[in-house]
């Protein structure tokens, strides 16, 4: 199949990402989904928007899956990140890889979410149980909506 | 001919962070024709509320991360990336 990376407004389908990426060729068929947690670093978190530079967060999940495609040979990777108010447990992003064998499959997953992670445009702003929202800055610097 | 005074209006789009900070989605920047990605930032950087901005943030041209020295024609969608959070 052709590489697939979709942003979505809905909840995740695993098993249909799956079904994507499920073929007679591929011996492993591997799934990470990223979730909704409901602590973090010490707070109490009820939910979490997503937001992002859709046109260009598209092209770049987009080029993450064709790159992992050609660096670990197979054409069978499939991810969905989710967009808009997510609660505590909701799929906020979906990695399905199909490969011959798992070494491969294992490692291309992870090098997906990796990349995903430091390149595609997307922003997360954290509800808290005290009421209070903030977009997470992962580099750790003070976020620069928040309050002085 | 060239003409040094020559003006256009760049737009640059804000998000998550730096859209609260300056309080705005987008900004409409009047800049020299022969302006560059540094010289984008520092006029945003110049507005109220951006002192709150890295001096050297992420940009995008056209949907692809771009380096400072980059030529922004008129025309070019600018945009300013905050830290990602995706996944």
């Amino acid at each position: 199949m052709t590489p697939l990376a979709t942003l979505v407004r809905r909840p995740i389908d695993p098993i249909s990402l799956l079904g994507r990426v499920a073929t007679p060729a591929n011996g492993a068929v591997i799934l990470f989904l990223g979730a909704v947690r409901q602590v973090n670093e010490g707070r109490a978190v009820t939910g979490i928007d997503y937001a992002a530079y859709e046109g260009m967060a598209a092209s770049e999940l987009e080029s993450i899956v064709s790159d992992g495609a050609s660096k670990f040979g197979t054409r069978d990777i499939a991810v969905e990140h989710r967009l808009g108010e997510l609660a505590v447990e909701d799929i906020s992003v979906a990695i399905a890889v199909g490969h011959p064998h798992r070494d491969a499959a294992y490692a291309a997953s992870r090098w997906v979410i990796e990349e995903l992670k430091r390149r595609v445009p997307i922003w997360k702003r954290e509800h808290y149980a005290d009421g209070t929202r903030e977009w997470v800055d992962p580099t750790g610097r003070p976020s620069a909506g928040a309050a002085p | 001919m060239y003409d040094a005074t020559l003006l256009m209006t760049v737009t640059v789009l804000l998000f998550a962070s730096y859209a609260d900070a300056l309080g705005a989605a987008s900004l409409d920047l009047e800049m020299p024709s022969d302006t560059t990605v540094t010289q984008v930032v520092a006029a945003v950087r110049a507005r109220p509320g951006a002192q709150r901005l890295p001096a050297a943030p992420l940009v995008a041209v056209n949907l692809q991360y771009a380096n400072g020295d980059r030529v922004v024609r008129d025309g070019d969608e600018v945009a300013l990336i905050p830290p990602v959070a995706g996944g």
